[in-house]
């Protein structure tokens, strides 16, 4: 039987660090090549990258931890933020990273899964969306709504219909990131990870609102996803990625033993 | 020294890195002279085991592992490239190279939880001892990415078998050959050890 996987998303701007609270008010934080190396030590089972860049030119930085975290850490990891093309992707797959998340990109162009699932394959092709929380309605029945640009732009689109809609595309796997959750440190957004994860038939990764333990626990059981994002909760020593996964173990979720 | 056979296979580089980090040396090459001489090989694969096969074939790359296969160098296949150590895959549908007697056949599960691809790390229990699986405990778990599974039809190929909906095999080999359907480059200590045990490997099953 598959475990679940605690994955870690490190937000890197300008090749450092960096969490969002609500996607404003970033802050540096120090080192992804070295927090990478700390999570991996300590048992992590995969990593994530969001490059939150905002000028193209510094973009090149990002392909650099790319190639520094790949020669020092053996776990899966994806890239994501500012990929458009599959130019993007196949670069951030040479230089390392075993998957590559589309996000706005995906939504303007939605063809651009299909065309990254066939240049790198569906299994290295994430898309990562992120949703807000809104009265249903035509465009959106499942009452979830699909933003870009960091959370900034509303599409109108819904976001149970753009996760089959991406799966039908050739996405491998989906990430889930509420934008009512994140940063908030108050727990998963249970309802919607559940739906999407119950819908598609491709792995779902629950983003957003990790805080407790308990928040973990949740979404992996009630919230029927196969992976946890956590960020800030094991950033700021909080928490310790062996230290979650043995709460889950002790819980009973089916969880890979850190390896010490 | 450690031969890698490129030929687009997409993981390559992650399996010359994961060698690099466990100090053994290790080249990719495309020339199917250069892999039919290795002292021993890596035949790598991710991706459509049919694009593969024919890759192989048009370049000659598939002739050279033939070689080394019979000549009794040790040879580690990785993924699709476990895969096409049998003798077909339904992905294509595709003639494989037929080192051993079986079929690679598309992944179904019947519960809707169980997802496809099967991704992520699972526990990979031992069948029959091998030297490059003997540092394994039970309950160990190796990272998975795949669609298709192996399914060899001799009992006495197959050396481990992880679960998702069915159990499979996921490690299959027979003298000097040996591939795994789970990633070592990507599963961490546990898969860092196998690699530097081939490095070592006589080439020998037990």
């Amino acid at each position: 039987m598959l475990s679940k996987r605690v994955i870690a998303c490190l937000d890197v701007r300008d090749g450092k660090l960096a969490k969002s609270v609500k996607f404003v008010d970033t802050k540096d934080i120090g080192d992804p090549v070295e927090k990478a190396k700390q999570y991996y030590a300590d048992g992590l089972d995969e990593l994530v990258f969001y490059d939150i860049t905002a000028s193209s030119e510094k973009r090149n930085i990002m392909l650099n931890v790319v190639e520094h975290v790949a020669a020092q850490i053996f776990i899966p990891f994806s890239v994501g933020g500012g990929v458009r093309s599959v130019e993007d992707a196949s670069r951030l797959r040479l230089a390392g990273a075993e998957k590559v998340n589309v996000n706005t990109a995906a939504v303007q162009d939605p063809e651009l899964i299909a065309r990254c699932a066939q240049a790198i394959g569906s299994q290295s092709t994430v898309l990562s969306m992120d949703v807000l929380r809104v009265d249903p309605s035509s465009s959106t029945p499942s009452g979830y709504e699909i933003v870009i640009h960091g959370g900034r732009t509303h599409t109108g689109r819904d976001a149970l219909a753009w996760a089959l809609e991406a799966q039908q595309l050739g996405a491998g796997e989906i990430v889930v990131n509420s934008i009512d959750a994140d940063g908030t440190r108050e727990g998963y957004e249970i309802k919607l990870t559940r739906m999407i994860a119950d819908a598609v038939r491709i792995p779902v990764i629950a983003s957003g609102g990790a805080g407790k333990p308990e928040h973990l626990y949740e979404v992996l059981t009630e919230g029927h996803a196969d992976a946890a994002l956590v960020a800030s909760m094991v950033h700021y020593g909080d928490y310790t990625v062996t230290g979650l996964k043995e709460y889950l173990a002790g819980r009973g979720v089916k969880i890979r033993k850190a390896v010490h | 020294m450690i031969t890698i056979v490129d030929y687009n296979a997409g993981n390559l580089r992650s399996v010359k890195r994961a060698c690099d980090a466990v100090g053994i040396e290790a080249v990719f090459t495309q020339d199917a002279d250069q892999v039919a001489r290795a002292e021993r090989l890596i035949f790598p694969g991710v991706g459509h085991a049919k694009t593969a096969m024919d890759t192989l074939e048009r370049t000659g790359l598939a002739d050279a592992v033939r070689h080394v296969v019979k000549r009794g160098a040790p040879v580690l296949g990785i993924c699709v490239g476990a895969q096409l150590v049998l003798e077909s895959s339904e992905e294509g549908p595709t003639p494989g190279l037929g080192f051993l007697s079986g079929r690679t056949r598309l992944l179904k599960v019947d519960d809707p939880r169980l997802k496809i691809p099967h991704m992520g790390w699972n526990s990979v229990r031992v069948e029959r001892p091998h030297p490059l699986l003997a540092h394994l405990q039970p309950g160990d778990e190796l990272y998975f990415v795949h669609s298709y599974y192996l399914e060899p039809s001799e009992a006495q190929h197959v050396y481990a078998t992880t679960e998702h909906g069915a159990r499979f095999c996921c490690a299959l080999g027979r003298d000097n050959l040996f591939a795994t359907q789970f990633h070592p480059e990507k599963s961490g200590p546990i898969g860092l050890a196998l690699l530097a045990s081939f490095a070592r490997w006589d080439g020998k099953s037990c």
